[in-house]
């Protein structure tokens, strides 16, 4: 029987009716529409369908789309505000850190979340907040200047901004 | 006047902005009113006769639009799979597959039943009801037991295993190896690997009755043989069969074929009146995607022990799978290359492809060069080794030098120098300090390795009078540019980018080839409906082909130009000079005309007498030869010797791709490549079990793909010697990658065994595999 849910997708509330068993990526590409969230293992390993539920990076893979019912959800997307590309979308293209482009959503929301968690990381800690994504045509050499790029344009910045506006507060219970 | 060149420019790719904001169109983001969705029904069975196949629930399920079978599809699939196979002029078997098997499957994956459903979750739930009775037959999985008479075969209408047998022999091999003082043999092993482009594959398939009209959309690195096969075997004419292919998310070989869902998605869309969406799982992809490499090469080499090398011999066995994939037997090309970039007397080669119960193998990122460099770069370490010289001294001391150079099997090598990129690479990893630092380790018992690759590929595929006759394709390319009435420029063009920035480089070199701005430069590719015929993108061609193409046509829009100018100024022709796109006569260039000016003019009245109105051009470039990128690759590892794990701590790489049109795409493109063959190196491979045929790391949870902390830094740098055989002076770069660094990591672990009495090291160099040498060596 199909459940009704509630999620609020970059900003935008909306309410469907779906069956239980939807994946949430599916629900983002298919009912909402967004397909800039790609699938590519459905193991759980690459990473490409990296989203942000309630600000915590997730593989929209893995949820149902019943399991994010109530929450926020910032899909790639939704990640330039006002025209104006999120800094790590903007190095991704200044250090050639994609090639076909296909696994490149998926890090940038993973590379956003990291780079808010820890804005300035080391190789290492870039390496482990990325190692669940896999790219194939990079040898990973750019992402991994994109990523130091964009975590020193970031500290540049007065204040590092939310990835959303809608992420800062937790979500209440 | 200033100069506004293009071509060498690190500008950013146009492709981006679409991408990095989720914009981008691949195969899944393709949807139609009314699109319907299809599931496949695969063999479970490496070898089976199918008995029967019941359809009747999956029939009665829930949004089941059809189930169908091999006998539906007889009537609206009139033809076989292609193959491409003459590049094998000996004994040879090409048995025909097509797309769904009726009575026995061959692999493991071979499609068998086809549901059609309103959904993908509601068709994948009916796959599940289709009821195959099969009666299970030996799998054929080792290729040397196959090769035996008596093997059982792969399949049952078949006389033997052996789908070619071809021998490459040049010089007196026999003379050459009774003269050598050393000779040295060695088996040396190129696993199965998945080419696993991040994108699976798929396609939206939309056959419209009345007029026997079909769009196919598919994500492919080839839409003019996708649309010639497909629409060939459906009976749709070419005029009336569109394929259109948007991003490609990545393809290293795997998508050069039409593929048996193609047509299924087709024909299922003809049968249904619906259009019809079919999207590859991975498990689906790693069965049923091509696969790349699985060879064994049973080498012998010939040398003198001042390191001059004499002579090679060599078996390549090549594991078809049950059925050729459309160029497997492109990849006896390991054959012709297998002399690498030294001097040889004599090279004695031989070609073997043996079909098995596996998935067909087809050309994978460098498609038979890789197996080429690692092969010879491995047996001149082994003479090294063995005569005691540095491996560094072996290489200069038989290094071709001069250029062209025409190798043991008639092919030319265009441009090179090679000692130049070997001394800049053990300049830039500072190989005396490496060898310091190696002895000092070495006493505190740790293990560090050098290992060298200095390679030469064959790009730019490929001159019709060598691929004519050996593939039976003339491997041409082609190109239309129009200069729209205001002056910008449409270049539509048969490559297809999947990932390599044609978008950006090819309005690069528009730009400059007609003087007129980048951003009034758009490229089309990729959609049969706005796109001269062309092979498609592979074999490194693009650039050395396509690009050339395109110039071929900006060169004849610049000439008519010229003949507006002259027109517009009342001038002769033969004054009329062209700087930068301004058009002026000879000693006057205050006065001139932009291209975008005489384009206008030439879509207007008073046009000069006879000539016809518009400023366009359509060419197709043969190439006159092949180019051939070369380079050195250095790797220092260690090893340590208690768990067998491997670490790079250096990876150099001096590559020569002639003259570059954009540095920073160049670079990408090695990035990528070196990082494959340092995977295939250390991690991946396919396994099947030896007795079922089954796959045993059919996921990306069981099959290694490196993540970002398994990647070393690579530290590139670039000689550039233009190609003489094309006016860009262009090589190629999107396989050099690969094709030079398995080795250099294999020949670095080696190196560091060396200690042990450790002469070769087989790939993949997983730890486990370490260890229990090292544990051996020691006993």
């Amino acid at each position: 029987m199909p459940q009704q849910v509630a999620l609020t997708i970059n900003g935008r509330r909306r309410e469907d009716y779906v069956e239980p068993r939807l994946l949430l990526v599916h629900y983002l590409r298919e009912v909402a529409g967004l397909t800039g969230t790609h699938i590519a293992c459905d193991t759980s390993q690459c990473g490409a369908c990296t989203v942000l539920v309630d600000g915590e990076a997730v593989k929209s893979c893995s949820v149902f789309t019943v399991q994010a019912d109530g929450k926020r959800v910032t899909t790639i997307e939704g990640l330039a505000e006002d025209g104006t590309l999120h800094p790590v979308q903007q190095a991704f293209w200044n250090e050639h850190g994609l090639q076909c482009g296909f696994c490149t959503p998926g890090f940038i929301m993973a590379a956003a979340y990291l780079l808010q968690q820890n804005p300035s990381p080391t190789d290492e800690e870039i390496e482990r907040g990325l190692e669940g994504n896999l790219c194939r045509c990079t040898g990973y050499e750019n992402i991994r200047k994109a990523v130091r790029s964009a975590s020193a344009a970031m500290s540049g910045m007065a204040e590092s901004r939310d990835l959303v506006g809608s992420v800062a507060a937790p979500v209440e219970d | 006047m200033a100069v506004t060149t293009m071509i060498g420019a690190r500008i950013q790719r146009r492709e981006d902005p679409k991408l990095i904001t989720g914009h981008g169109n691949f195969i899944d983001d393709v949807n139609l009113v009314n699109m319907a969705h299809m599931s496949i029904v695969r063999s479970p069975h490496a070898h089976a006769r199918i008995r029967s196949v019941d359809t009747s629930a999956a029939r009665a399920a829930t949004g089941v639009v059809a189930v169908l079978t091999a006998a539906d599809f007889k009537s609206v699939i009139l033809g076989p799979l292609p193959v491409s196979n003459s590049f094998v002029a000996d004994k040879k078997q090409v048995p025909e597959q097509f797309p769904i098997a009726a009575d026995e499957v061959a692999y493991a994956g071979e499609p068998v039943a086809v549901v059609v459903a309103e959904d993908r979750y509601l068709a994948d739930d009916a796959a599940q009801l289709v009821v195959v009775d099969y009666e299970p037959l030996p799998a054929v999985m080792d290729i040397e037991k196959a090769m035996e008479p008596g093997s059982p075969l792969v399949k049952s209408d078949r006389p033997d295993n052996i789908g070619w047998d071809a021998p490459f022999p040049a010089g007196d091999i026999d003379a050459v190896f009774a003269e050598a003082e050393i000779v040295i043999k060695q088996r040396i092993g190129q696993q199965r690997l998945f080419p696993t482009p991040m994108e699976t594959r798929g396609c939206v398939a939309d056959y419209v009755p009345y007029d026997n009209r079909v769009t196919l959309w598919t994500s492919t690195q080839v839409p003019h043989f996708v649309r010639l096969f497909v629409g060939g075997a459906l009976g749709v004419p070419e005029s009336q069969f569109r394929v259109v292919s948007h991003d490609v998310g990545g393809g290293f070989g795997s998508k050069i074929r039409p593929y048996p869902e193609e047509y299924l998605a087709t024909a299922a869309s003809k049968i249904t009146e619906r259009p019809v969406k079919w999207i590859e799982d991975r498990t689906e992809s790693l069965q049923a995607t091509t696969h790349g490499r699985g060879q064994i090469f049973d080498a012998e080499v010939a040398a003198n022990r001042d390191g001059t090398l004499l002579g090679l011999k060599f078996t390549q066995l090549l594991d078809i799978g049950a059925y050729h994939g459309v160029f497997s037997a492109f990849q006896v090309v390991a054959c012709l290359l297998g002399g690498g970039c030294y001097n040889w007397k004599a090279i004695n080669a031989r070609s073997i492809g043996v079909f098995t119960n596996r998935m067909s193998t087809d050309p994978y990122r460098g498609a038979g060069r890789p197996e080429a460099t690692h092969l010879v770069e491995r047996m001149v370490d082994l003479v090294a080794a063995e005569i005691g010289m540095d491996p560094a001294e072996v290489r200069r001391k038989n290094f071709v030098t001069t250029f062209p150079h025409t190798n043991n099997f008639g092919l030319v090598y265009d441009s090179g120098d090679y000692a130049k990129s070997l001394d800049r690479a053990m300049a830039n990893i500072d190989y005396a300090g490496l060898r310091k630092r190696q002895a000092d380790l070495r006493a505190q018992g740790r293990y560090t390795g050098i290992g060298f690759s200095t390679y030469v590929e064959i790009c730019g595929l490929g001159p019709s009078a060598a691929t004519a006759p050996a593939a039976g394709v003339a491997l041409v390319e082609s190109s239309m540019v129009r200069v729209h009435p205001t002056g910008s420029v449409t270049v539509s063009v048969g490559t297809h980018s999947h990932g390599q920035s044609h978008e950006t480089t090819f309005a690069q070199i528009t730009a400059d080839a007609l003087g007129v701005p980048y951003d009034s430069v758009e490229i089309h590719h990729g959609d049969t409906g706005d796109t001269p015929f062309g092979y498609g993108t592979y074999g490194s061609r693009s650039l050395a082909v396509g690009g050339m193409a395109i110039m071929a046509s900006c060169h004849k829009v610049v000439e008519k130009a010229k003949k507006l100018a002259a027109h517009a100024f009342e001038a002769s022709e033969d004054d009329i000079v062209v700087d930068q796109g301004r058009y002026f006569v000879r000693g006057n260039p205050a006065e001139s005309k932009a291209l975008a000016e005489l384009a206008f003019a030439s879509y207007g009245a008073g046009l000069p007498e006879g000539m016809e109105h518009g400023l366009e051009a359509v060419s197709y470039f043969d190439p006159p030869n092949f180019v051939w990128p070369f380079g050195c690759h250095i790797c220092a590892v260690e090893v340590d010797v208690e768990t067998g794990a491997v670490t790079i701590d250096r990876y150099v790489a001096v590559d020569d791709c002639g003259n570059v049109i954009n540095p920073m795409v160049v670079d990408g493109q090695l990035h990528g490549g070196i990082a494959q063959g340092i995977s295939q190196a250390l991690f991946e491979e396919v396994q099947y079990d030896d007795e079922t045929g089954q796959m045993l790391n059919g996921t990306m949870l069981d099959y290694l793909i490196p993540t970002m902390a398994e990647m070393p830094r690579f530290e590139l740098d670039r000689t550039v010697t233009p190609s003489p055989t094309n006016e860009l002076g262009v090589k190629g770069i999107g396989e050099a990658g690969t094709i030079a660094s398995s080795i250099a990591v294999i020949n670095a672990i080696t190196d560091a065994l060396s200690p042990f009495g450790i002469k070769h090291v087989e790939m993949p160099a997983r730890p486990d595999r370490l260890w229990s040498m090292i544990k051996e060596a020691r006993a």
